[in-house]
């Protein structure tokens, strides 16, 4: 299973293994790691699940639709240019080892 | 553990929410969440979606795995009932016989399906969709239904008509209004819906009742309507809306009229009781109020969405962890997906006077602007997220000072609006 890695706001890190086919927001929820809130499920209508992808990751990561561009408009925190949903980042075997950065706050 | 006791009735979305949220507000005291299904807590949205449909399993429904709630140390007290509250003793009374002593009631007990009374309703076959065991039924009866037939197009209806089609049934629905999901859109949406269902291949029937449920002694072959015509029917959804859950509180003597009746803090007339998500109704600036002329900023609603729910968790569960909170005011938004439409709401369009389209419905990418009077009141958008996003942040405003004309011209920049705002 791919290993993802979590670094909260503290700098602490949590390295799971999310099943191929599952999202990283997903992944987050089924282990309890706070500061993915994830809301509406995946539907894209809350942006509650928003995490910064590791720069040198950006380019294993699936494209952005147009939902996801305009839901990230609604983040709590900053929109930066490596702004993910992570409910739209679904695990794929090149996805092994990607680092995401959660966000100090999600509402 | 010392300290104060918050028991939540209803272990759906907001009642799981209004746990959670005590904890992370920093409240220190006893939680227990008290729900009557079996089962984790789980999110009722793709029910009639993509879990319907076979493309998502339980563990995607689940709100939190098991863990959580030990982590967390809310105590989860599944396939329970409370079925009385003493307000005098300061207890909640339980189905099973025991007793929990709170200091706090938060009522989440959300609502249930709307029962249609007509001859034949009991056939097996005619069935509803509100919980996980209603729609693990219709998943398994969806692969031998030949002829589905839908009493009622709002959402769930509409959803579950989508996902019917697709699995190859023939489907008809029947609704008793001219209007398919006229409780919550615009007429220009309503027609829009109305349309693709019949292009995908739907039948529809409005402004049509069901007069009984004809069966073979067992089970339901077909539904007579109000106007004398049998459609056959071997699976028959009923979805003509529901019935908020507001005994518990009514039998305590608290205040019920559509739903438990609850001030702006969310709280009822007992302030060691509030009401929260489908079951709650609350005052609010994004109700119109029916007087002409559009809002009067104290309209009353009851409101069945997920954003209702969590929002509403976070304000009481606030309150009750001692935070100073403002009257609960956050933009109601809703959504729903049929097939390759998605349509999201921003604010209660319920009202208005004025709808103006921005966007082509030919396109299948536009929004109906709603303005009661010259203010605006909520925006329904179909595949066109931004102009939904755009719409949460204009309503949030007292007054988004947004012009009708405005509204229609496409060259019109609504995020530079905004920023003006």
């Amino acid at each position: 299973m791919p290993s993802i890695t979590y670094v909260h706001p503290d700098g602490s890190r949590q390295v799971l293994d999310v099943p191929i086919g599952t999202s990283i927001m997903r992944g987050a929820i089924l282990n309890s790691v706070d500061g993915i809130v994830a809301e509406c499920g995946g539907e894209m209508m809350c942006a509650t699940c928003h995490v910064y992808v590791d720069e040198p990751d950006l380019n294993r990561m699936p494209p952005q639709s147009d939902d996801e561009k305009a839901m990230l408009e609604f983040t709590a925190s900053e929109r930066k240019p490596n702004s993910r949903l992570s409910c739209q980042l679904v695990v794929t075997p090149e996805m092994d080892g990607v680092v995401v950065y959660l966000p100090e706050s999600q509402v | 553990m010392a300290g104060p006791v918050v028991a939540v009735v209803g272990a759906g979305q907001a009642g799981f929410q209004a746990a959670s949220s005590l904890r992370q507000e920093g409240f220190a005291g006893r939680v227990v969440l008290i729900g009557d299904e079996p089962g984790l807590p789980y999110q009722r949205p793709p029910l009639s979606k993509s879990y319907l449909a076979g493309e998502s399993g339980i563990e995607e429904l689940w709100l939190r795995p098991e863990p959580f709630y030990q982590k967390q140390e809310i105590e989860l007290l599944t396939g329970e009932a409370a079925t009385a509250i003493d307000r005098p003793g300061r207890s909640l009374r339980l189905a099973s016989g025991g007793a929990i002593e709170c200091d706090h009631v938060v009522l989440a007990t959300g609502a249930r399906c709307r029962a249609l009374p007509v001859p034949g309703a009991d056939l097996d076959g005619v069935l509803p969709l509100r919980t996980l065991v209603d729609a693990d039924m219709l998943r398994e009866r969806l692969v031998e239904a030949h002829d589905v037939v839908v009493v009622g197009a709002g959402f769930i209806g509409l959803e579950f008509a989508a996902v019917a089609i697709a699995a190859g049934a023939a489907v008809h629905i029947i609704e008793v209004t001219h209007q398919p999901m006229g409780r919550v859109v615009s007429a220009q949406t309503s027609r829009f819906f109305t349309e693709a269902h019949r292009r995908w291949g739907a039948t529809i029937s409005l402004g049509t009742g069901v007069a009984r449920i004809l069966g073979d002694g067992r089970s339901a072959t077909a539904v007579e309507t109000s106007d004398g015509r049998v459609l056959p029917g071997d699976l028959v959804l009923i979805c003509i809306g529901v019935v908020p859950n507001a005994e518990l509180a009514r039998d305590a003597g608290l205040a019920t009229d559509n739903g438990i009746v609850v001030d702006e803090y969310l709280a009822t007339a007992d302030p060691a009781i509030s009401a929260i998500g489908d079951c709650a109704n609350f005052p609010t600036r994004f109700a119109a109020t029916g007087q002409a002329g559009g809002l009067t900023g104290h309209g009353r609603v009851r409101l069945e969405s997920v954003q209702n729910g969590v929002d509403q968790a976070r304000e009481v569960a606030a309150r009750i962890a001692g935070k100073r909170v403002a009257p609960y005011d956050k933009v109601p938004w809703f959504w729903s997906d049929q097939r390759d439409l998605k349509l999201q709401i921003a604010g209660i369009t319920v009202g208005h006077d004025q709808a103006v389209l921005r966007g082509e419905p030919e396109s299948s990418s536009f929004s109906v602007f709603c303005f009661a009077g010259d203010r605006l009141i909520g925006v329904e958008s179909v595949n066109r997220p931004a102009d939904h996003i755009i719409a949460r942040r204009l309503l949030a405003v007292s007054d988004p000072r947004l012009t009708p004309a405005q509204a229609a011209d496409e060259s019109y920049d609504l995020k530079a609006h905004m920023g003006r705002r």
